[in-house]
């Protein structure tokens, strides 16, 4: 149909008539648009202007209110705008138009240099903000353990082993995997480099040493930030969006006691498990690649490894291990309780428990490397 | 409107949905008259939001036709498709509104996205838009997690009327809202019905809606559409749910 929105002009001896015809509907908005700019230009240069309306075919909300909004910017002038022939259907969707206001004006960027420094300024108070919120986090968490020894009916068994399952079980088969893996490749690269001074054996010192004390327990405490940290932070977020936290408050439940705390407990007696199990598939790993690659065959390679580790490298990587999970658990309930109204501060704050998660488990082995240093170990 | 009586906007065919074992809709038809206001009932659980998600299509359906507009939305392809989608609204039962978008983000996505227009008219259209549903304009820049659960129903609506569809689909538009503002509610679908010469397809349980709003009523038990017409016919008939659903303790109140 031949639906194409016009603005005809015709004048009427003084004043001035706006015949509007066609379509005045969204599917036309950008040409209605233009055509109505150019008619707010006529403002003034007659004393009287209508614009008639009667030939419109079809009306919506955008053409109405344009129409509206050319009776008004023709209308503050000294002239006076009206509109004529309006059908009985379109009139009260005029009206309900006519009490449109002004739009507000959407909030303005700050200038350039104020803004960086407000920035700068948020993000430090936001580094504060997080410390004290780990602080404070670890804390409730204790008191709600404290609380739990003192009544031991009320720990949540079921929901611990279903965490357990969750973050330990579930994660086996990864964690093997990768730390195999990673174990062949610092044998193969040991190897490699050590065989040009003829010391082959010393493989197996750096292996030992290496995966026992550091590689182990950091790898798949940063496997274990990526993948139960973020869940952490994921089911907690998303429950907190939908006011379920608060249902639980409101019950007479501790959201710490009842979520949190299982969740860490699993977490704590997960890692260790998991770093244990991941420095035995490294371990085996680089046995394989020293027998394979490098001619060092199993029976040498446990001679070896006897002689180049003690126990107390066994120990410095397990002790690490609760401490990690403790502090992954932390940072991700914290961002998990953080979470605002929107999916984008879902994910947000799902990126930032990883993150964080990671930092500190680093800056936690840099502690415990000094520590270990300094007691001997 | 007379002569466009037998226009049917929508027309739903044999329509079975099934979810594991349990059948839904089982064999169903219904037509929507172009320009009317169909009010939908039943009882809760009996597959209204189904029905309304089968024919928008977010629920695959077993067997069937549902043609929109005339157009059989399976036979479409992506483009008639989306011709269809665009002349449609929907106002989710929960609202659905984009969480990290701004109320006035929020009613401008459909029309942004469509129409080349000036940033000045989509926000002049998006203030009309809240007015029309009763919303004052200092709204717009609130997120929806900032707003009531009422509010969030009427920027719901602002949403779905943002391309001025000829066609929506309301889901318990008027719950959640005060009975003043369910009653503006009704009194605004039934100003944009007589203005754009919408059809309105409205799954409702409010009794005032039923009364003050809707031409046609169907109402849905056991996967089938039990019975059709206006709010004489459904009081007059025998059917025990009907008997009690209109002439129940409340029906009465809302009459007297």
């Amino acid at each position: 149909m031949s639906g194409d929105p016009t603005l005809e002009r015709i004048a009427q001896g003084e004043g001035l008539a706006l015949c509007a015809a066609g379509n005045w509907t969204a599917r036309f908005a950008p040409a209605l648009e233009r055509i109505v700019s150019d008619a707010e230009k006529l403002r003034g240069s007659r004393p009287h202007i209508f614009i008639d309306v009667s030939q419109v075919a079809s009306l919506d909300t955008f053409g109405a209110w344009l129409i509206e909004r050319l009776r008004r910017s023709l209308s503050d002038a000294s002239a006076e705008a009206e509109i004529a022939g309006l059908s009985a259907n379109y009139s009260s969707l005029v009206d309900e138009v006519r009490r449109v206001g002004p739009a507000p004006r959407a909030a303005s960027e700050p200038l350039l240099i104020s803004g960086m420094l407000e920035q700068i300024g948020r993000t430090v108070a936001g580094i504060g903000g997080t410390i004290i919120g780990l602080v404070d986090m670890l804390g409730a968490v204790l008191t709600a353990a404290a609380k739990v020894l003192i009544h031991p009916r009320s720990f949540r068994f079921t929901s611990t082993v279903h965490h357990l399952e969750q973050v330990c079980l579930r994660a086996v088969p990864i964690v093997v995997l990768i730390t195999f893996l990673i174990g062949c490749i610092i044998s193969q690269q040991g190897i490699f480099h050590f065989r040009r001074f003829g010391a082959d054996i010393f493989v197996v010192d750096m292996l030992g040493v290496l995966v026992l004390r550091e590689i182990g327990v950091l790898l798949v405490a940063i496997m274990v930030a990526g993948r139960s940290g973020s869940a952490y932070t994921a089911e907690l977020g998303s429950m907190k969006m939908r006011e379920e936290i608060d249902a639980l408050r409101t019950m007479g439940f501790d959201p710490i006691e009842v979520l949190i705390l299982p969740r860490m407990l699993a977490l704590v007696l997960a890692l260790p498990i998991l770093a244990f199990l991941g420095a035995m598939a490294a371990l085996y790993g680089g046995g394989l690649v020293a027998w394979l690659y490098g001619g060092v065959d199993p029976e040498a390679f446990l001679l070896r490894l006897r002689d180049a580790i003690s126990i107390d490298h066994f120990i410095v990587g397990m002790v690490k291990a609760p401490v990690m999970a403790a502090v992954i658990g932390i940072v991700a309930c914290v961002e998990g309780l953080a979470v605002q109204g929107s999916a984008e501060s879902l994910g947000q704050h799902t990126t930032a428990s990883v993150v964080k998660g990671i930092f500190f488990v680093i800056v936690m082995d840099g502690v415990f490397a000094i520590f270990f240093a300094s007691i001997g170990m | 409107m007379a002569e466009q009586d037998n226009d049917a906007i929508i027309r739903v065919r044999d329509i079975t949905v099934q979810f594991g074992n349990t059948r839904v809709l089982d064999g169903l038809n219904l037509d929507v008259k172009r320009g009317e206001i169909l009010g939908f009932v039943g009882p809760s659980g009996a597959g209204k939001s189904v029905l309304t998600r089968t024919i928008i299509g977010l629920v695959p359906k077993v067997s069937g036709r549902i043609e929109v507009f005339g157009v059989d939305l399976d036979a479409a392809n992506s483009s008639q498709r989306r011709a269809v989608e665009r002349r449609w609204g929907i106002l989710f039962q929960q609202g659905a509104l984009f969480s990290s978008l701004t109320v006035r983000q929020n009613i401008q996505f459909p029309a942004r996205e469509y129409l080349r227009v000036s940033q000045r008219l989509l926000d002049e259209i998006m203030v009309a838009k809240l007015v029309m549903v009763g919303l004052k304009p200092e709204v717009a820049d609130r997120y929806p997690s900032e707003l009531s659960g009422g509010m969030i129903k009427r920027v719901a609506l602002a949403r779905a009327l943002a391309l001025d569809p000829e066609l929506v689909f309301l889901d318990e538009p008027t719950s959640g809202l005060d009975p003043i503002g369910a009653g503006d509610f009704d009194e605004l679908v039934r100003t944009l019905q007589r203005t754009l010469g919408l059809t309105v397809f409205m799954v409702t349980h409010d009794l005032d809606s039923l009364y003050t709003a809707c031409d046609r009523i169907a109402v849905l038990g056991n996967g089938k559409i039990i019975a059709a017409g206006s709010i004489a016919d459904m009081k007059a008939s025998q059917h025990p749910w009907l008997q009690q659903y209109f002439n129940g303790k409340r029906a009465r109140a809302v009459v007297a």
